[in-house]
């Protein structure tokens, strides 16, 4: 046969390709449920158009306090106020019980970064979509996978498995934060960001 | 464009208060996550960030003295050892406040910093940390817990750092509060026998105190440039810091 050599060659390429873009990640990645599906737009969007912080509050003393307890949920969903499926479950299951919701963090970092949202956001005059891109506008909650080895979110390194970032970045990993803090010139110092 | 957070951190060790109760010593493990010491540990193993030697003046009774010295990481400012030394950048000197940071994950744990540390302020994780049932809750968050292989130390707790700098972006400020940000082992002393602060401020405790008479540093000769001073009225306790005696004695001595 005149093609062997190269039809060998194809398949093989093809399937280590195949590997490297399709098994690997899969095999890379866990997907874990959301507890609870959530529409950032039905509360963003029209007619609700709550903005960021009637939700993602900071404190007095200024701390950012993240995702909002189901309290603040209660002030709307003590009743249901429409008919779909998860706010049922959510009054059900979290509001009435007075039960927390077990939310996966996709941004979450790891254990010895340390990020101040108080910082970036307050004093830094940062928007959200810089670093968390489109998320306030979403209406559903993407998978959330995590790392099988490191136990990260798979949004510290990004959906791109090889690496270059998307637009608009999900990626946080620790040169595009060195990166931005670059342009502004500012201490590189380790302990900066490392506890 | 100036680099901002100019602050070089330093302490001042009054060894003539210093009673040697090792209150320090436990602030700064609770502080700094350091799990109880395993059953076999030993003085070379274990691990005190934070360590209380005592010293004395090798002379018999109506004349023996002793003192004991609070030794954590001396925080060297020019060529560092450890940071000379480390093949891998898991230690650096951070140039917003001086602080000579440790970065576990980075660490390989070639031990070759350890080795390089004039005052053996440096420690070896030899096994995972591991706390009894339930004490995991205490930790404090703001400081990673290590693992298995890698090398820590003292670094002036910096999560107490991160937290006043947090609060003084909030309040919209770029230095923290002086008064925010103090390391565990200063705050625990009851005969308040560590001053800290920021040495590059002629105006704070710690600049003037390192400026007096019998105030000075471990090891002098090594012109590291130290951060940490210690004071004491004894001159044989400011010739036994010179290093050109050793202390004699096994028990506790600074050997
Ligand atoms: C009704 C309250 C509410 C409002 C208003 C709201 N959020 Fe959220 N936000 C949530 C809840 C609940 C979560 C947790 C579920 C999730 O991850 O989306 C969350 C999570 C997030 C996250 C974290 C995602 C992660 O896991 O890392 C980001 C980022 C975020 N919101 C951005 C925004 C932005 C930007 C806005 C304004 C445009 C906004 N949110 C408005 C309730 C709210
Ligand atoms: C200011 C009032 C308000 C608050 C606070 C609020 N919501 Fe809502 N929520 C609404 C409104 C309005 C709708 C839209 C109802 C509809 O049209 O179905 C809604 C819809 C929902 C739905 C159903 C739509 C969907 O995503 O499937 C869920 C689930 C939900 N909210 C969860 C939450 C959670 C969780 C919190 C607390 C973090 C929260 N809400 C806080 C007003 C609020
Ligand atoms: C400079 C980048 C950046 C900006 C700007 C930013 N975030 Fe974040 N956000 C992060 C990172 C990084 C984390 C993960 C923090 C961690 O794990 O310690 C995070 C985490 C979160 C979380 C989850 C926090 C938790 O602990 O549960 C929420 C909610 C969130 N961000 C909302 C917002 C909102 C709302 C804004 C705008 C007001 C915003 N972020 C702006 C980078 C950013
Ligand atoms: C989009 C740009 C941007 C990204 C991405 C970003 N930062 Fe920042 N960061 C800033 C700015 C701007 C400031 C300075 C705020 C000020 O002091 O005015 C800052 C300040 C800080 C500070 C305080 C530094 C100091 O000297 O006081 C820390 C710590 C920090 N960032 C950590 C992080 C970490 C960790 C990440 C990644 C998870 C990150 N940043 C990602 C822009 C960014
Ligand atoms: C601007 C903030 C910032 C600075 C400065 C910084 N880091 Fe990081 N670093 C991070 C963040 C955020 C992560 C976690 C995300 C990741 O793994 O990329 C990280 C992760 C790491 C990791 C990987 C840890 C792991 O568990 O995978 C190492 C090693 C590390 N940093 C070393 C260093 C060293 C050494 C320096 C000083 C030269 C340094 N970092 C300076 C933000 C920073």
């Amino acid at each position: 046969m005149k093609y062997k050599g190269l039809f060998l060659f194809l398949s093989g390429a093809g399937i280590a390709l195949v590997l490297g873009w399709v098994v690997f990640p899969l095999a890379l990645y866990r997907t874990e449920p959301q507890p609870l599906s959530f529409s950032h737009k039905a509360h963003t969007g029209q007619p609700a158009s709550m903005s960021c912080d009637s939700c993602h509050e900071f404190a007095e003393d200024g701390r950012f306090l993240g995702i909002p307890v189901v309290d603040q949920c209660a002030v709307c969903h003590a009743e249901p106020v429409g008919k779909t499926a998860g706010e049922k479950r959510l009054v059900e299951e979290f509001v009435k019980p007075k039960r927390e919701i077990p939310w996966k963090v996709y941004s979450r970092q790891p254990d010895n970064a340390w990020f101040s949202h108080t910082t970036h956001v307050k004093k830094g005059a940062l928007k959200c979509e810089e670093c968390h891109g489109d998320h306030g506008q979403s209406e559903s909650l993407r998978p959330y996978q995590v790392n099988r080895i490191s136990g990260y979110s798979r949004d510290i390194w990004g959906p791109n498995i090889s690496g270059i970032p998307s637009q608009p970045r999900l990626d946080m990993k620790m040169d595009r934060c060195l990166g931005c803090h670059a342009e502004k010139n500012m201490s590189q110092g380790c302990i900066s960001c490392h506890k | 464009m100036e680099q901002k957070n100019k602050a070089r951190y330093g302490m001042v060790v009054d060894l003539d208060r210093c009673t040697g109760c090792g209150n320090c010593m436990m602030a700064c493990a609770v502080e700094n996550n350091l799990a109880p010491a395993e059953k076999k540990a030993n003085d070379r193993t274990g691990i005190t960030w934070m360590r209380v030697y005592a010293m004395n003046n090798g002379k018999a009774f109506p004349a023996a003295e002793t003192v004991f010295v609070p030794m954590a990481c001396q925080q060297c400012d020019k060529e560092t050892p450890c940071i000379a030394v480390c093949p891998q950048n898991a230690v650096d000197r951070d140039p917003g406040s001086g602080i000579v940071g440790q970065v576990p994950q980075r660490c390989l744990g070639c031990r070759y910093c350890m080795t390089a540390c004039p005052y053996h302020a440096r420690y070896f994780n030899w096994s995972d940390p591991s706390w009894p049932a339930g004490m995991e809750k205490a930790l404090n968050p703001d400081v990673a817990p290590r693992m298995r292989g890698v090398a820590e130390k003292c670094n002036f707790c910096h999560g107490r750092w991160h937290a006043a700098r947090a609060r003084a972006a909030a309040q919209g400020r770029s230095e923290p509060d002086p008064a925010d940000y103090i390391p565990a082992c200063v705050e625990s002393c009851p005969s308040r026998a560590i001053l800290f602060g920021n040495l590059d401020d002629a105006g704070s405790e710690v600049a003037k105190a390192c400026q007096e008479g019998n105030c000075f540093r471990f090891l002098a000769r090594l012109d590291t440039e130290s951060k940490v001073y210690y004071r004491s009225a004894k001159p044989w306790v400011r010739e036994m810091a010179e290093g050109n005696r050793m202390p004699s004695g096994k028990d506790g001595n600074l050997s």
